[in-house]
């Protein structure tokens, strides 16, 4: 009896394991791939996009998939950083759109969250669903007015056509409205006996109640902001301004022999802030769904 | 104090406390919204006027916008519910005794964080005709396919889709899944409920506000794959994988203001019936639970 359930243990987690494994397999290549020398690379993928016709009854003409590289390089981590200095412009370019991006929607989120969910005025459904639509509309779908929108405001190929936008966007609102509104009400009558005013109440004790949301809302709206291309691509003519993940998009298509080691290092960040913040980026998405 | 006084008092705070954000909401999404509306009912020249609704009709008769918005339905018709069941069978699994629980997870969940430009050379090794993905298939004497060229490609979008996103779900179910208290399930057991009739009858039935917000994150995140084909296959992909996104896009380029607009409004009603849809089967749910 018990050595059948220790079996069906070991079974299923050799099952999920083999899945896990087909999930992490592209970052695993890419961060193995990222040490080999730009002549391993030329050789095992210059089969890549050849023509049809060329290689059809070829049996041999396929690529060649390398987990470990023959020699060990940093020639393309050297490239990157040091010969080619564009990559860590374009770099802190990307840090200096995300990071007022999510400081600014976090604080504004925050507060607009607190009125959806602790307190009462006419019209809160109505609004709260307005703000829920525009978080489910494809960006595609106020292109055109927001394009016109940021030409009036004089925010054409300028960072603050992408960066306010980002801070007055519905997600952060809807999420941190999830983290609240199980946060009873008699916390804030008790505040309010004591004298404390909406404010106060706001910044002492809802604030600090919420961390894991504000967490796990920073590391979502870092995936999302880090990520973006569409929006550079449309509000910044200037090829001088674009975001790292744009430039990246970009050399993937050219120099290949660098591309794995720019999306080692533009993956990164991300990777080590998920892996340092689990525990919040889980309790915060499980918090803001349980309570749907 | 009475629920009006409350009311009252309440709001001039809530006006406070929103005030940072309904001005930069407004600016940035409602007042686009209602420009883009009011777009799509005029007609392209600089003193515009009103044409009712020419534009829809002639989007409607548009056959790239058909293939589009068919292609888009498809994507989302296919992907959320294939989605779901996996990310609940998953998040079953993972729910059970397996070592290594939260190692698992975290490879799970790890997808999601990865930036789209980071892997599209991943999936050009993996999906080119000379790629991988044949050269593994041909071992076991399969004709070759041009994944992103063919109809396959639908299949590859839905692929990468499920990777991406499958972990953020089983977060969400695993969640949901805890909250079931385990005396649910060991009194079905002593009434004679097999598994099927406990899943049925305990699992789904609990896990329905879950499956809500899963529904809808699934959704918003079907839209989001676009950035994954169009960096791998730009403005004119294989037609089967041609989304209304990828009509947008270019007729911004063509400066088709007329389409665009018509477009993304018929787009906004549409996502619009499915939330209201679900917000009303949730609440006939929840007075069905009380």
């Amino acid at each position: 009896m018990k050595s059948t359930r220790v079996l069906q243990k070991l079974a299923l987690t050799v099952v999920m394991t083999v899945i896990a494994v087909l999930l992490l397999f592209p970052l695993v290549i890419t961060f193995t791939n990222s040490f080999m020398t730009e002549r391993e690379i030329g050789i095992n993928y210059k089969q890549i996009g050849q023509i049809n016709e060329v290689t059809a009854g070829n049996r041999n003409s396929f690529v060649n998939l390398k987990l470990v590289p023959d020699v060990i390089s940093l020639e393309q981590y050297g490239k990157i950083l040091v010969s080619n200095s564009i990559f860590l412009v374009m770099f802190w370019r990307s840090v200096f759109l995300v990071v007022p991006i999510i400081a600014g929607q976090t604080l504004v989120a925050a507060l607009a969250a607190y009125a959806f969910s602790k307190l009462q005025f006419r019209g809160r459904e109505v609004l709260f669903l307005v703000y829920l639509l525009t978080m489910l509309m494809p960006f595609q779908v106020t292109l055109v007015p927001n394009y016109i929108m940021a030409d009036r405001l004089g925010l054409l190929n300028s960072s603050n056509a992408i960066i306010l936008p980002g801070i007055f966007a519905a997600f952060g609102v809807f999420m941190l409205r999830q983290f609240m509104l199980p946060i009873p009400y008699s916390y804030i009558e008790a505040a309010k006996l004591d004298g404390a005013g909406h404010l106060r109440i706001f910044s002492t004790i809802i604030f600090p109640m919420i961390k894991p949301g504000l967490a796990a809302l920073i590391i979502l709206l870092f995936v999302d902001y880090w990520n973006m291309v569409e929006q550079p691509l449309i509000f910044l003519d200037d090829p001088f301004k674009q975001p790292l993940s744009v430039y990246l998009s970009n050399i993937n298509q050219g120099e290949r022999g660098v591309a794995f080691a720019a999306s080692m290092l533009y993956m990164t960040p991300m990777v080590l802030l998920f892996l340092y913040a689990e525990t919040y980026f889980i309790e915060g998405i499980q918090l803001s769904g349980i309570k749907g | 104090m009475s629920i009006k006084g409350r009311l009252r008092k309440d709001a001039t705070v809530a006006g406070m406390f929103l005030l940072p954000s309904i001005i930069g909401f407004s600016l940035f999404y409602i007042i686009p919204f209602a420009m883009g509306v009011y777009y799509s009912f005029m007609d392209s020249s600089v003193n515009s006027q009103f044409v009712g609704l020419d534009n829809y009709r002639e989007l409607i008769a548009s056959e790239s916008f058909q293939k589009a918005a068919a292609n888009t339905f498809y994507f989302t018709g296919v992907s959320v519910p294939v989605m779901l069941a996996l990310s609940l069978g998953l998040a079953m699994l993972l729910n059970q005794n397996v070592y290594f629980r939260s190692w698992l997870r975290t490879a799970y969940v790890l997808p999601l964080v990865v930036p789209v430009a980071s892997v599209i050379l991943i999936w050009q090794i993996l999906l080119d005709w000379n790629g991988s993905l044949n050269a593994w298939l041909s071992i076991f004497g399969f004709e070759r396919v041009d994944w992103m060229k063919t109809d396959a490609a639908r299949t590859v979008v839905i692929v990468v889709y499920l990777w991406k996103n499958v972990g953020y779900n089983i977060i969400l179910f695993l969640a949901g899944l805890q909250q079931i208290p385990k005396d649910y399930y060991e009194t079905a057991q002593i009434e004679g409920a097999g598994r099927f009739r406990q899943f049925g009858s305990i699992t789904l039935v609990y896990l329905t506000p879950t499956m809500f917000f899963v529904i809808i994150m699934s959704i918003i995140n079907s839209f989001k794959v676009f950035r994954e084909t169009y960096l791998i296959a730009g403005d004119y992909p294989h037609d089967s994988i041609y989304m209304l996104q990828h009509y947008m896009n270019n007729m911004f380029m063509s400066l088709d203001v007329q389409k665009l607009t018509a477009a993304a409004t018929m787009m906004v009603g549409c996502i619009l019936l499915i939330v209201i849809l679900l917000f009303m089967l949730e609440r006939r749910f929840r007075q069905f639970m009380e």
